[in-house]
């Protein structure tokens, strides 16, 4: 039996925002009933142009459903650009964790959000010259590679978890392998200190939303960017983290770890004196 | 809430009857068969007793037994042994819908060598006898065929199959870990040579296994040590359990009847309510050729393992060949080896029955699946275009 939490056991069993948008203005389907999840989502916006509507028709599993149920909660009153920002790691968050072999429903989710959106704005809903990687499920290298870069993967079972590519025949195995390289070499690069000081401020700025705040909130804490002078990253500690015993590993073991990941090597993590 | 134990093809519970026979023999009786103490003796008197009843059930001798840990222990020393035995021989007979104790273990012996033929079945679920006969080579070095399949009950012809195999020398096995207890088996009538079960699908304990070893067949012991089961496998015998285990096996015996008309005639009117209540869904393998405690129906366009946890609500224990519950990413490859759609397959339910399963209980299902199936289909983006294309019509 799989381990959910008990907000994915409640978000299947009472699932929110089922069903689809009257006269939508966002609509998308992604998946299929032969690989064994799909969802359809659409989304009306209100005169200011933030999502007033979300619903979802999905046929898979319990994390599948849950995670559904989870993205329209999430992005309702958000802008086209805010939801755009909704990661897979931030439903999965939101719900408490996924065990890793399901992490794919979530993915799912997200995708799902990114076609509506690429549907209300008019735009392509295919990438324009990705190639299926993984006959079996489906998968294009472009998949594989967002969700090796937003996920931090190393390995194909790692890949197999996000986006089922490789689940099936395993034909695929290397070109996920070789892919696996690529993304990590180009992202290696990246993060040598060529960079300027603002780019280096917005790769914090947006590591700090993307991956560290949504952990920090889960515990009702929060962390603010205060200054950037040179290698050292000044921030402050907000809510429960501010009285938090254990806030100063917190910075050091997770917020500078993913910070010298995500961002550059020689980052160092300083609180802001109070 | 009372459970309702639909998932016998998995597990069973330990008959109270056996319980009580094995109690003894944990803290009072504890004594070592291989002692020359009469304390030690009065155990191994009681395992003699045990090896008869299990030789029973099954038309076999009690020197044609050997206890062993499980059903893949005993599914892996029966073919280890037959390999052992024709050294020179590289070729394996064997089924696309095996347990994986026969088909992972195929798989890596394929890796070290042999070649490996996975007969294929038909949509349900039977083997082409033609087809199988075709396959022995005089380089097969033994046959596995599992009797009766664990995810469709679907019955193989194995005692036809093992004459065949026979009459060109080759060692035949069988699997027969969900057959044994549920329909008639009598060995001195076949040609099998080797057949494993397991306690734990017939109200024994788990932990306890038998393999059935022909007098005359040769056998090359899997584990190697002490002079237990006659040097064929190595250990100190796991006494209460193999005392329960002949309990077990006294009572299916005693048992094989009613398997065979209450459990068949609730297993039917489960099958029946469902197919009438529910739109849309269908029985995975064939229908006669079937074990009588089991049903695998398949809900389309709901996934499987939407409506085990809606039935766990409920307490109601059954199994999915779906790919979120098999822990891999494709559904059964049972379920594939039929070519049942994808579509179909994600939406499987195996229904497992025991002679403890009573009618309220059957009722009980049949009152509460629907509405589950109804609810989960109201969610599927796929269920609205049927359903406006069945009203259309």
């Amino acid at each position: 039996m799989w381990e959910y939490t008990d907000k994915v056991r409640e978000h299947f069993l009472n699932p929110r925002n089922v069903g689809e948008v009257d006269q939508p203005d966002g609509v998308a389907e992604v998946g299929s009933i032969a690989c064994g999840d799909a969802i359809k989502l659409s989304f009306k916006l209100d005169e200011n142009k933030r999502i007033q509507e979300a619903k979802f028709k999905t046929f898979g599993c319990a994390s599948a459903i849950a995670s559904s149920s989870a993205l329209t909660e999430m992005i309702k009153g958000m802008t086209l650009e805010e939801a755009q920002k909704v990661t897979n790691q931030d439903i999965a968050t939101y719900l408490g964790g996924l065990p890793e072999e399901k992490m794919h429903c979530s993915v799912m989710g997200k995708e799902a959000l990114e076609k509506a959106i690429e549907n209300y704005q008019g735009a392509p809903a295919k990438e324009p010259g990705a190639q299926i990687v993984c006959e079996c499920f489906g998968v294009t290298d472009r998949e594989i590679e967002r969700a090796v870069r937003e996920n931090n993967l190393t390995t194909v079972e790692d890949v197999t978890n996000y986006t089922k590519a490789g689940g099936g025949c395993g034909n695929c195995h290397d070109a996920i392998r070789q892919i696996i390289e690529r993304v990590r070499a180009e992202a290696k690069p990246a993060a040598t200190p060529k960079m300027t000081n603002i780019q280096k401020i917005r790769m914090i700025e947006e590591a700090l939303e993307r991956e560290i705040r949504p952990s920090l909130k889960h515990d009702g804490g929060d962390i603010e960017l205060i200054d950037v002078v040179g290698n050292r990253v000044i921030v402050a500690v907000r809510g429960a983290c501010a009285v938090c015993k254990a806030s100063e590993s917190t910075l050091k073991l997770f917020v500078e770890a993913k910070l010298r990941e995500l961002v550059s090597p020689d980052l160092i993590i300083e609180e802001v004196a109070p | 809430m009372n459970t309702v134990y639909l998932d016998n093809n998995a597990t069973t519970q330990v008959a109270p009857e056996v319980l009580e026979a094995m109690l003894p023999y944990f803290h009072e009786y504890y004594g070592n068969p291989s002692s020359m103490h009469s304390f030690g003796g009065q155990v191994a008197k009681k395992l003699r007793e045990a090896r008869e009843q299990v030789a029973a059930l099954i038309g076999a001798t009690p020197d044609e037994i050997i206890f062993t840990s499980c059903g893949t222990e005993s599914d892996n020393a029966a073919i280890r042994s037959a390999l052992a035995t024709y050294p020179e021989r590289r070729h394996i007979v064997t089924s696309r819908v095996e347990h994986p104790a026969v088909k992972v273990l195929c798989a890596h012996l394929a890796g070290q060598g042999y070649r490996i033929t996975e007969l294929p079945v038909d949509k349900n679920g039977l083997l082409d006898m033609e087809q199988f006969v075709g396959s022995l080579t005089p380089d097969t070095a033994v046959v596995s065929l599992m009797w009766a399949n664990n995810e469709t009950g679907v019955i193989f012809p194995v005692e036809k199959a093992a004459e065949l195999a026979h009459e060109r020398g080759i060692p035949f096995h069988t699997d027969a870990v969900q057959s044994t207890g549920k329909i008639p088996i009598d060995l001195k009538k076949s040609m099998i040579d080797m057949l494993s079960f397991s306690g734990h699908k017939l109200h024994a304990p788990k932990g306890i296994g038998v393999l059935y070893v022909r007098k005359g067949t040769r056998f090359s012991p899997f584990l190697i040590g002490g002079h237990q089961e006659k040097g064929r496998r190595g250990g100190t015998e796991n006494t209460p359990s193999i005392i329960g285990m002949g309990k077990a096996c006294e009572l299916a015996a005693r048992h094989l009847s009613a398997e065979n008309s209450a459990v068949r005639r609730l297993r039917d009117r489960l099958e029946e309510a469902l197919l009438a209540r529910i739109p849309q869904c269908r029985v995975n393998g064939d229908i006669l050729q079937r074990l009588p405690n089991t049903t695998n129906i398949s809900f389309e366009f709901v996934e499987g393992e939407g409506i085990l946890l809606l039935m766990n609500e409920y307490a109601i224990c059954a199994s999915s060949g779906s790919a979120c519950t098999s822990g891999s990413l494709q559904p059964s490859h049972v379920l594939r080896a039929m070519g049942v759609p994808f579509t179909m397959a994600h939406g499987s339910i195996r229904f497992s029955l025991s002679t403890y399963n009573t009618e309220e209980e059957i009722d009980f299902v049949i009152e509460k699946l629907p509405p589950i199936i109804e609810r989960l289909r109201g969610m599927s983006p796929y269920w609205t275009s049927v359903a406006q294309a069945c009203a259309s019509v």
